[in-house]
């Protein structure tokens, strides 16, 4: 299953692996900001709603 | 126009006003250059060219965030915005006036911080001569980065990481320049990039600066 | 119906809705597929070794940290032109992408460089345009975090990126003719496009396309929470007005 990578496999994998957890970094950040700002905004939406009608 | 330009000069040669301050700056940095890389006169002079350019790029950095700041705290920039002479122009004003008192300054010194660092005899007058064309560039890209952050508290610092990137092409050009002239290649086409870029900058930043201006202060 | 329609906030909400799941599902199919291939169904390079893998990574994060400035550029245009707040919002959402794209074509290059140049770095006019375009990315990124109102940032940071792309362009062409000055042509650079036999080639255009699509996804979904940002904010001024 995992091809042989010769001498150079520290190389291929370190490239693999950095690439990765950057991404996914920034998938998860981007998602925890996401979800956090769309949390805010409901709860000043549901506010300003309660506040609307008196 | 005139009056402007006479008004930043007098500002900016009265105390405080930190004329010299960037040519003291050139001077301390050039000194500090042999004790951080060695004596060897070879190796400076070789180092010699790129180190004054780069010297007197962040010498032009330095006074760069008080080019406008003090104008916007006081009002003055909002009495330009409104005046009958075009904010473009004032701000073309404003970086003659800059460069009058840091570009011109700083060229004028080069030659003699260049004997501290053994430049090669041949080298001088390119030197000063690059130096000649390229600071015009960095006073009108410092006046825009100026122009950018004027409205940020403390955005000196700011105003240093978003003016450096832009300073990249006149320092490669100038320096190159200079460096050749240093070892008697052949330098026309660095100088005619050179002047081609301070001329761009003088032609096309103001309105840039301007239009950023303007979003600041509406 | 035109383009233009999706100027509107809830109208891009509801379009990038549709289009996000599918967007998400063929990102993440095209990263695994083409990494995958590239990964265990490609063989070595007789000159290279198993490091040509790299190239999967590589040659996408570049084609993502160039064409994500571009559309930052195209977004800036539209918004000092037009001015849609969505699309001087998809600039700031496209940025901290862009940035990541240019940190990982930096890393796995000086990865790759190590074992096949025998150095981590070298200036070479690639490499050192990339790096220049890392610091536009740092410079445009701390333009948007510095200035509180958000019109007024979407204005200067357009002015950025529009003066940045001319300079950036400047320094691409100085950086060529500084470097070809010191190397004297002997570039340590790459063809990477030409002479790639079909084996590599496919791999690779699935993993373009993948993180062509991921960077699509990110980005819709990244405006999406500036735009709810944005609209928490303006609520909550009428709010303290209010009460």
């Amino acid at each position: 299953m995992m091809p042989d990578l010769g001498k150079y496999s520290i190389y291929v994998l370190g490239a693999y692996g950095a690439t990765l957890f950057l991404m996914a970094g920034l998938v998860l950040l981007t998602l925890r900001r996401g979800r956090a700002a769309r949390a805010a905004l409901k709860r000043i939406e549901e506010e300003t709603a309660r506040n609307g009608k008196g | 126009m005139i009056a402007l330009l006479l008004r930043d000069l007098r500002l900016a040669l009265r105390a405080g006003g930190g004329f010299g301050l960037g040519l003291a700056f050139f001077l301390i940095l050039t000194v500090l250059v042999p004790f951080s890389v060695g004596p060897q006169s070879a190796l400076l002079a070789s180092i010699a060219p790129g180190v004054l350019w780069l010297g007197a790029l962040l010498a032009c950095l330095l006074s760069l965030d008080r080019l406008l700041a003090l104008d916007y705290e006081d009002g003055t920039l909002d009495v330009l915005a409104t005046a009958p002479l075009p904010l473009e122009a004032a701000l073309a004003v404003k970086a003659i006036a800059h460069w009058i008192t840091t570009g011109l300054p700083l060229v004028i010194a080069a030659p003699f911080l260049g004997v501290l660092l053994n430049l090669p005899p041949q080298g001088f007058g390119w030197l000063v001569l690059s130096l000649l064309l390229g600071t015009p560039a960095l006073s009108m890209i410092g006046t825009f980065g100026a122009a950018l952050t004027v409205g940020i508290k403390r955005g000196g610092l700011l105003l240093s990481l978003l003016v450096l990137p832009l300073y990249v092409p006149t320092l490669i050009f100038g320096a190159e320049a200079a460096r050749r002239g240093a070892i008697g290649m052949e330098l026309e086409t660095p100088l005619l990039m050179l002047s081609g870029i301070s001329l761009g900058s003088i032609a096309l930043l103001p309105f840039a600066a301007a239009a950023a201006l303007r979003m600041t202060i509406r | 119906m035109s383009l233009w329609e999706y100027a509107n906030p809830v109208k891009f909400l509801a379009l990038s809705a549709r289009v996000q799941p599918v967007a998400w599902a063929a990102a993440l199919t095209g990263i695994v597929v083409g990494l995958g291939w590239g990964f265990f169904g490609t063989p070595d390079d007789f000159r290279q070794g198993s490091t040509v893998k790299i190239i999967y990574i590589h040659v996408p994060a570049a084609w993502i940290a160039i064409n994500a400035w571009i559309m930052m550029l195209i977004a800036s245009l539209i918004w000092l032109v037009r001015r849609h707040h969505v699309s001087a919002l998809a600039a700031r959402a496209a940025a901290p992408v862009g940035l990541v794209m240019t940190v990982i074509g930096l890393l796995t290059g000086a990865i790759w460089g190590q074992p096949m140049w025998g150095t981590w770095w070298a200036w070479d006019p690639r490499l050192t345009s990339f790096l220049i375009l890392f610091l536009f990315y740092l410079g445009y990124i701390a333009l948007w975090e510095a200035i509180e109102d958000p019109d007024t940032a979407a204005d200067l940071t357009s002015v950025l990126c529009l003066v940045g792309s001319v300079f950036a362009l400047m320094s691409r062409y100085a950086v060529l003719f500084w470097s070809q000055g010191l190397h004297q042509g002997a570039s340590l650079s790459l063809d990477k496009e030409e002479n790639i036999s079909d084996v590599f080639w496919i791999p690779l255009v699935i993993s373009i396309a993948g993180f062509t699509l991921l960077f699509i996804a990110l980005v819709l979904y990244r405006t999406g929470t500036e735009i709810s940002l944005r609209r928490a904010r303006a609520l909550a001024v009428r709010l303290d007005k209010e009460l």
